[in-house]
């Protein structure tokens, strides 16, 4: 089918598809240094959200034999500040607050009295390492229905004694798999790795796993998200 | 005519020469806006990409870590990890997107087929090759992509799709579990992944040498969708 047009209509005709195509020039906004924050933001907000929708409480991270489980000296020791804060191992209690039945201050005996639960699962960091390891301890499910946690709440929100903190999404706090976690290779947690409990949480990125847990808030609303989350990492991170 | 031919064509005669002109609508609308838009969006995510592997350029354990390529920063954006996550996090959703509505709309339009490389393409790619960079003769063109060019724009669709699925494993390695298993293992996703961005380079540098060879009226017609005398018209 050949229409006949006037060399004036042909040009007209180009022209006004070239034009059709100016919103995509929308896209160098986010050259625009002013504007740019604002829509990775929002650009972040929206990957957190979609992310979100891929996770299945049903559907297991996967678990390995203990020959794939690296040595013991080679889990990394990662954290943004000291190894050791200096944890007062003796008198260390969990404060429980927010939105639940029993608040208070909760002792590590607390913690080990529930079902243990020790699993071979790999840690991936966000810088793009991994690695396996044994991790052990309590479900994280189970500490939230012994403090009384109104599970409809949004977060799960922990502060740590290094001053780092970071937030879980109630759907992955209640997850099968994610631990209070007291041990690794089946012996108590070491100070580097965040003794005496820190969260192991196979379903999310490396630095959702918190270590030296000072405290624990059950909330719908969030001041401050976590220590990277709040430099622009992504929130929801889950793996 | 070949059915792989554009349907709408236009023809005028130049007031000024009185030659006669026949163009024909090569590239419609959704084609053209998803090219530029999957186009930019790819550079930003190689470019971001670049930066986050940046943060532990190695395929292998973090303890002891060996360092494979350390790539140039200037060549990488986002700044820092964070920064290049939000990037890439943004973009690979517009990356997504259009790539699934172009393929979408090609498969619908029935259009597919002018790019799609299938078994009869193959004995035209040596010929088509030889005349591109050994001064061979210039096979007779019927359509409007030659076999080379289907082999290459099929090979970029597979790369895209490719991409998505290794970046996902990536991304979400337990949610996407079964998928790591096709791509053997967490570790070997993410050395896909970065091969697929080299295959991409490939065929980007293979893209813009055409553009440039085939010149300005080849190369606007990403832009009005019309090619103005294009070989198979005449």
């Amino acid at each position: 089918m050949e229409i006949p047009v006037t060399e004036r209509q042909a040009k007209k005709i180009r022209r006004r598809e070239i034009l059709k195509l100016s919103p995509v020039v929308l896209l160098g906004a986010f050259a625009i240094p002013s504007l740019r924050e604002t829509l990775l933001t929002k650009g972040l907000a929206f990957h957190d959200w979609a992310a979100s929708q891929f996770f299945r409480k049903s559907h297991l991270a996967p678990t390995f034999s203990d020959a794939e489980v690296v040595p013991f000296e080679k889990f990394p020791i990662n954290d943004y500040d000291v190894d050791d804060p200096g944890v007062d191992l003796a008198a260390w209690k969990l404060k429980v607050s927010g939105d639940v039945a029993n608040p208070g201050e909760y002792t590590l005996e607390q913690i080990q009295a529930l079902p243990r639960q020790r699993q071979n699962t790999r840690h991936i960091c966000v810088e793009g390492w991994d690695v396996i390891g044994r991790f052990g301890g309590a479900r994280v499910a189970d500490f939230l229905q012994l403090i009384g946690a109104n599970t409809r709440a949004k977060f799960v929100f922990v502060e740590c004694a290094d001053d780092y903190y970071t937030t879980i999404d109630m759907a992955t706090a209640m997850h099968p798999q994610s631990l209070m976690c007291y041990e690794m290779y089946d012996r108590p947690l070491t100070r580097e790795h965040g003794a005496p409990v820190r969260l192991s949480i196979p379903t999310k990125i490396g630095y959702k796993n918190a270590k030296y847990l000072t405290s624990l808030r059950v909330t719908d609303v969030l001041t401050k998200h976590g220590y990277w989350e709040d430099q622009g990492y992504s929130n929801y991170y889950g793996i | 005519m070949n059915p792989a031919v554009p349907k709408k064509i236009m023809e005028w005669e130049s007031p000024r020469t009185g030659v006669g002109v026949r163009a024909a609508y090569e590239h419609p609308f959704i084609v053209r806006a998803c090219h530029w838009l999957n186009s930019v969006a790819l550079l930003v995510l190689i470019a971001s990409g670049l930066r986050i592997y940046l943060a532990f350029p190695s395929f292998g354990p973090k303890i002891p870590q060996h360092n494979f390529v350390i790539i140039p920063k200037q060549l990488t954006i986002g700044g820092w990890l964070g920064g290049a996550l939000q990037w890439h996090f943004t973009f690979l959703w517009i990356y997504i997107a259009t790539g699934v509505i172009y393929v979408g709309y090609e498969i619908f339009s029935r259009n597919l087929r002018q790019v799609l490389f299938v078994p009869r393409d193959i004995r035209g790619v040596w010929p088509m090759a030889r005349h591109y960079f050994l001064f061979g003769a210039k096979p007779e063109l019927l359509e409007p992509y030659n076999p080379l060019q289907k082999l290459a724009y099929t090979s970029a669709i597979l790369l895209g799709i490719l991409s998505v699925l290794t970046g996902l494993v990536l991304l979400s390695p337990v949610q996407f579990s079964f998928l790591g298993i096709l791509m053997g293992g967490f570790h070997m996703a993410r050395v896909w992944h970065f091969l697929i961005m080299i295959a991409f380079l490939l065929f980007l540098g293979g893209h813009l040498v055409m553009v440039i060879l085939h010149g300005w009226n080849n190369f606007v017609s990403m832009l009005t969708g019309w090619k103005k005398d294009p070989e198979y018209l005449s």
